[in-house]
């Protein structure tokens, strides 16, 4: 196999939560540039793949390859600072900030002054506020939140502040985005929104990993779709093959019932 | 639609029972409040705060007066510190008043006992006081949970007992006494007035730090820290190294503050450090208000002037603090001054949406 384009490698990971095996030796590559979608019923193991790619958690066994780096015994600030942004399942924004700080935390990665300089307020430090500044402008313009910027975040619609995760997670300049059902609980038409956002991040040349429940949406913009099933990897393939596997049918059936 | 709907209800509803005039003077004195605490504003509060400084000594001629002033200086530097850590990142310190403790006693251990020179006495005791703020930051922090406030409160405990038992270094129960005042040049600050200047002078530029430190990007990681923690992690803020830094931090202020305070009224004893001060200072943060810096100038100073003004009953002082405290977190949960902000802020936030 040749390995140049896959920018993440899963190699048999397992975890463990006690007596609950919440993800058995699951592998997958995700190739730069695409959609890669993880699907699967509730309580199937996406969240934890998740959190075991951004070092939550340590894997109870296997190894996970960001750009061909072992992601072992790395802090979860240091997977971020490798490159790898994400939102959370249930929404994680800084409730008492304004949409603006939100995204000028995650400027943080892109500038370096520390408590000394910080209580001076030395040159340097104003000079990297003027980027950040800019930088954050840039992020909100490119997700639409430039007429929300100076609102408190936790005063906003749930959309919005699902927007404002993504541009949080965009301000650290990932090469790859984690996902974890961004879509869940919008309605319509902000879900339209937010496919076309998805893809607008992706033709920026970021990889994003999605994790969602809503087929339309996973097989209208995924590259690629992986699919779980207590904790094991059942399928994958392009939303084609994955619509009519049966394994895939039977998997989500069977919960339905 | 449905929001818009019952905001407009809830308005009219709390207008209603205030007559029209009254109204508009009372909205646009807190409009104004809300003008200078919004941070475009910022720079124009602490011109006031300057001018508030230099002008005070023209209308205050009481010892008395003077004395309260500098108390509400000295302790407005501890809370402002002890603000950093409480309301920016979440974490809470019942021994503060151990850090304020070893800036006396470094102070006046150093200067009295071995002849140092004051303003360098007061550096190295600013310094030791962050390293032990390490040594015990570091290994509490590091542990999820609350374990930073039950480490500080017991440090704070031993710290006032060695206070007291460490005679030959530090007077025991006594008190050390004769500690020299502060000098620059040729000017002493040997009198309540001139300590007036010098402490609030400190006041002064401790708070402008700090306000630099928050506006900038070490500022906004400690929000975020506060505001979620896995968040923060996951845009690269190593959370636990913020969190010792920013305790660091706010116990070399309270030991500046307690240096100060040594060399003004120039004789310190255990009594001054107990817990109850600790607890005392965690209480102008929260009733001036978590995370919000004028709000700690603010908290300081009304309960410095509270627990003077009931000076003769000095037994009824902790009753008086728990009283205020409980109609605080009742009535403005977010004390104050941020109370009243935030109040301001959610009006041109729903505003917003409506438009
Ligand atoms: N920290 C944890 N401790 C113990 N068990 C956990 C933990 N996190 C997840 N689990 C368990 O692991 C399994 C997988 O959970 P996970 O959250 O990854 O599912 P999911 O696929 O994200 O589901 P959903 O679609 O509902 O979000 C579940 O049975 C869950 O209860
Ligand atoms: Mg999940």
């Amino acid at each position: 196999m040749s390995r140049p384009n896959y920018i993440l490698e899963i190699n048999s990971i397992s975890k463990n939560f006690g007596g609950l095996q919440a993800i058995t030796r699951l592998s997958f590559n995700v190739e730069e540039g695409l959609i890669f979608s993880i699907i699967g019923p509730n309580g199937a193991g996406k969240t934890t793949a998740i959190n075991l790619i951004t070092s939550m958690y340590p894997p109870t066994s296997g190894e996970i390859l960001f750009e061909g780096q072992k992601l072992f015994r790395k802090k979860p600030y240091q997977v971020a600072l490798m490159g790898i942004g994400r939102t959370f399942q249930n929404i994680q924004v800084f409730q008492k900030m304004s949409v603006r700080e939100n995204v000028m935390v995650g400027c943080h990665t892109q500038s370096d002054s520390g408590f000394l300089r910080c209580l001076m307020h030395t040159p340097s430090v104003w000079k990297e506020e003027k980027v950040i500044r800019q930088k954050t402008d840039a992020v909100l313009k490119f997700l639409d939140l430039d007429s929300k910027a100076d609102m408190l975040v936790g005063g906003l619609p749930y959309g919005v502040q699902k927007r404002v995760e993504i541009a949080r997670a965009l301000a650290i300049e990932p090469k790859l985005l984690l996902l974890d059902e961004p879509v869940a609980g919008l309605n319509l038409q902000e879900t339209e929104e937010m496919a076309g956002t998805i893809l607008k991040i992706r033709d920026t040349g970021i990889t994003v990993i999605l994790v969602e429940h809503d087929m339309n949406l996973i097989m209208g913009i995924s590259n690629r779709i992986t699919v779980l099933d207590y904790g094991k990897k059942i399928a994958e393939g392009s939303a084609k093959e994955i619509q009519n596997n049966p394994k895939v049918i039977d998997a989500y059936l069977g919960k339905e019932l | 639609m449905e929001n818009r709907k019952g905001f407009s209800l809830n308005i009219s509803k709390g207008h209603n029972f205030i007559p029209i005039e009254r109204k508009r003077t009372i909205e646009s004195c807190l409009l104004l409040v809300n003008r200078m605490l919004l941070k475009q504003k910022d720079n124009l509060c602490f011109g006031i705060l300057a001018l508030v400084i230099v002008a005070i000594p023209m209308f205050v001629e009481s010892k008395y007066y003077f004395i309260v002033l500098n108390v509400i200086g000295l302790n407005t530097i501890v809370v402002v510190g002890l603000n950093l850590l409480i309301g920016f990142a979440g974490q809470i310190s019942l021994g503060h008043a151990a850090f304020y403790g070893l800036g006396s006693y470094f102070s006046g251990i150093l200067t009295v006992n071995y002849g140092f020179p004051m303003w360098p006495a007061m550096l190295v005791g600013m310094l030791a006081t962050g390293a032990v703020a390490y040594l015990i930051g570091y290994p509490s922090l590091k542990l999820r949970g609350h374990y930073l406030v039950m480490a500080t409160l017991g440090f704070g405990i031993i710290i006032n007992i060695l206070m007291g038992e460490l005679e030959q270094f530090t007077g025991g129960h006594d008190g050390l006494m004769g500690i020299p005042p502060l000098t620059i040049g040729g000017l002493a600050f040997d009198n309540d007035l001139k300590n007036f200047y010098l402490i609030w002078s400190f006041v002064f530029f401790f708070m402008l730090a700090a306000r630099n430190l928050l506006n900038s990007r070490v500022g906004r990681a400690l929000r975020a820290i506060h505001g979620s923690e896995v968040a923060a992690n996951s845009l690269g803020i190593n959370t636990a190294d913020y969190k010792v830094k920013v305790f660091v931090l706010s116990a070399m202020f309270a030991s500046v503050s307690g240096s100060l305070y040594a060399h003004y009224i120039t004789f310190i004893s255990p009594s001054s450090y107990d817990f109850y001060y600790s607890i005392q200072v965690v209480t102008m943060v929260i009733v001036g208000g978590m995370g919000s810096l004028w709000g700690s100038l603010f908290g300081a100073g009304i309960l410095t002037f509270i627990s003077e003004a009931l000076h003769i009953a000095e037994q009824y002082h902790i009753i008086a603090y728990g009283i205020f405290l409980c109609l605080v977190l009742v009535f403005l949960p977010e004390g104050i001054v941020v109370g009243i902000y935030n109040f301001f802020l959610k009006i041109k936030t729903r505003k917003a949406i409506i438009k």
